[in-house]
């Protein structure tokens, strides 16, 4: 190696003179080889970056897209093993793909790996994102007919399963995965039964108003919706999915199960890093830096994606952790950017959260943090006639809006989302009537849904207790 | 060749759906469904789709990691 101790001990010195000099040199590891990782890596490199790179993901396939692991998957027209994500670009990174990572050691700049090595590193990003909340019976959770659906092999073994004809599937959890999920077994012709321990499907990301139109259309298209119960056992007989037990003392046969409570943050392996890492995700400022336990900022290790929680100015600087496939390419390429860049030059994240979901021939997309809000309106549209536009508002502006087959409105709503305009929004965009009166938006206190909010605010609003995004398991 | 599209860009202008068929649907009015891993002779209508998206909302390319190497 060469005499300047470019592996050697005397990182420190290299490191401070490293802010100054050259940032697009040195050694970038990146942990969890998916949508952030890799988006991530390329930005790196149209970035300038021309040090090493190496991805370690614990998943032994490429990088792939999840959207449509849960669309174009379940309905069979696309096999789970073809959504590898396309490169933008070659990255010249070393994947370490299969392989974990146990560890963080941010004194030593290692990150500990599953199968014994060290990978030692000059900055860190962490984007290992999220997993299925399991069924929390293990038991239960094991029999034959019990899915989850996060990652390609859950959906081509879910898949295969529909595909087989089941007489009755269950759908624990009516959020935007439950949901899709749903929606895909009517379109196969497949029996449905959905339970949600909340008041109606989507009601969590997207308040009561929304939840209610939701709950019309699944039962429109022919689901056995079963709201504000909770499904107290799964039963089996000889290893194999039966049926399954109601808290209302209801019971229903189904072969097959899919557990749709939400997601867990991947942040086991940082419990000794010292980092603020726990179930709401990894604290990292608006340049996507990690903060420590103490909440103090590191300027080595940097965070992205789904396991990410951050501050955004639109939002009173509430801590976020969006679940959104937008989020997670726009953090990416922020922190990427950051990453080879010194201070004066950084860049903060400050993408209006956006996010969208097909679901019983629906196209449902949303700008803004729907439950950031207080009150929501009808701007545009009926529930009647299967398009609108809600509009929501907190203290009197506009914070969020979420369309249903009106796509081509957000863009006018992101702007007053933008520019802090006032709620309820004048007349300006509607095409129609609005004819509907601001009503509370009413998003549930989250420890009463089965499903999650994919968007949590894991701070708190000072009128409200909405502390936490999910119940802990 | 892979394609993933921002959904969240897309309007469902349906360009796309027009200029590779095979490739690019709308599901209902408005969601556009699409095949991630198109078989190689769509190649060409699909590159002319991405160009064509008004907002530039196709992504293109190999599949990630045809470049390797790959360590486990
Ligand atoms: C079925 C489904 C449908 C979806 N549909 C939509 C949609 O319609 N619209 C939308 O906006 N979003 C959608 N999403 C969300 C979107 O896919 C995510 O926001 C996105 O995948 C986040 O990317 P990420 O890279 O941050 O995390 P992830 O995709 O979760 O990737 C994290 C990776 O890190 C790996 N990892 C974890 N721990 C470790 C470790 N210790 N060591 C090494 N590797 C590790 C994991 O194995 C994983 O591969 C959907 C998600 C799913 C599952
Ligand atoms: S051309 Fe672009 S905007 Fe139009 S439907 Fe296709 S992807 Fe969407």
């Amino acid at each position: 190696m060469s005499g300047n101790g470019r592996d050697g001990q005397d990182g420190k010195d290299r490191r401070d003179r490293q802010g100054v000099r050259d940032m697009r040199d040195g050694r970038i590891v990146i942990v969890g080889a998916s949508l952030a990782g890799l988006r991530a890596a390329e930005a790196l490199r149209d970035e300038g970056f021309s040090g090493s790179l190496t991805l370690v993901g614990e998943e032994p396939h490429p990088p792939y897209d999840r959207p449509p692991l849960s669309k174009q998957v379940l309905l069979g027209r696309v096999r789970a093993q073809d959504c590898g994500l396309p490169a933008r670009r070659e990255t010249d990174a070393q994947w370490m793909l299969g392989v974990r990572a146990t560890g963080l050691d941010p004194a030593g700049k290692r990150v500990l790996l599953g199968n014994g090595d060290q990978l030692p590193y000059d900055r860190l990003l962490i984007a290992t994102g999220t997993r299925a909340r399991p069924w929390p019976d293990s038991g239960e959770a094991a029999l034959d007919g019990v899915f989850t659906l996060r990652t390609s092999d859950d959906a081509g073994r879910l898949a295969e399963r529909l595909e087989s004809g089941p007489r009755r599937v269950l759908v624990i959890g009516a959020g935007f995965t439950g949901s899709e999920i749903a929606s895909a077994c009517r379109e196969r012709g497949l029996e449905v039964t959905v339970a949600e321990r909340g008041r109606a499907p989507l009601i969590g990301a997207l308040g009561a108003t929304a939840g209610a139109f939701a709950a019309t259309l699944q039962r429109a298209h022919g689901v056995d919706l079963r709201c504000e119960v909770t499904v107290t056992a799964l039963r089996g007989s000889g290893g194999r999915l039966t049926g399954a037990e109601f808290s209302d003392g209801s019971r229903i046969d189904a072969d097959v199960a899919v557990v749709a409570l939400g997601a867990v943050r991947n942040t086991e392996w940082l419990a000794d890093s010292g980092l603020a890492a726990g179930p709401r995700g990894v604290a990292c400022d608006a340049g996507c830096r990690a903060f420590d336990m103490y909440g103090i900022v590191t300027d080595d290790i940097f965070v992205a994606g789904d396991v990410a929680r951050f501050p955004h100015p639109l939002f009173e600087y509430q801590m976020l952790a969006l679940e959104h496939w937008g989020n997670a390419v726009a953090q990416a390429e922020v922190a990427a950017h950051n990453m080879v860049s010194p201070a004066t030059l950084r860049r903060p994240h400050l993408a209006v959260p956006a996010f969208w979901s097909s679901q019983f021939g629906l196209n449902i997309k949303s700008v803004g943090v729907p439950t950031f809000s207080d009150q929501v309106v009808i701007a545009q549209g009926s529930p009647e006639e299967r398009r609108l536009v809600a509009v929501y508002g907190y203290r009197g502006r506009v914070t969020a809006a979420v369309s249903v087959n009106m796509a081509k409105w957000l863009d006018y709503y992101r702007h007053l989302i933008e520019t802090a305009a006032p709620f309820p929004p004048g007349p300006g965009a509607a095409d129609g009537v609005a004819g509907s009166e601001p009503v509370p938006s009413d998003v549930p206190d989250p420890h009463v849904l089965s499903h999650g909010p994919t968007v949590a605010l894991t701070g708190h609003l000072p009128d409200r207790r909405l502390t936490l995004l999910r119940p802990d398991s | 060749m892979r394609i993933a599209v921002d959904l969240n860009r897309c309007q469902g202008y349906a360009q796309c759906v027009f200029l590779a068929p095979g490739v690019f649907e709308l599901h209902g009015d408005e969601a556009l469904m699409y095949t991630p891993a198109p078989p190689a002779d769509q190649r060409e209508r699909v590159l002319r789709a991405a160009a064509a998206c008004p907002v530039q909302a196709i992504v293109t390319g190999e599949p990630v990691g045809s470049e390797g190497p790959y360590v486990r």
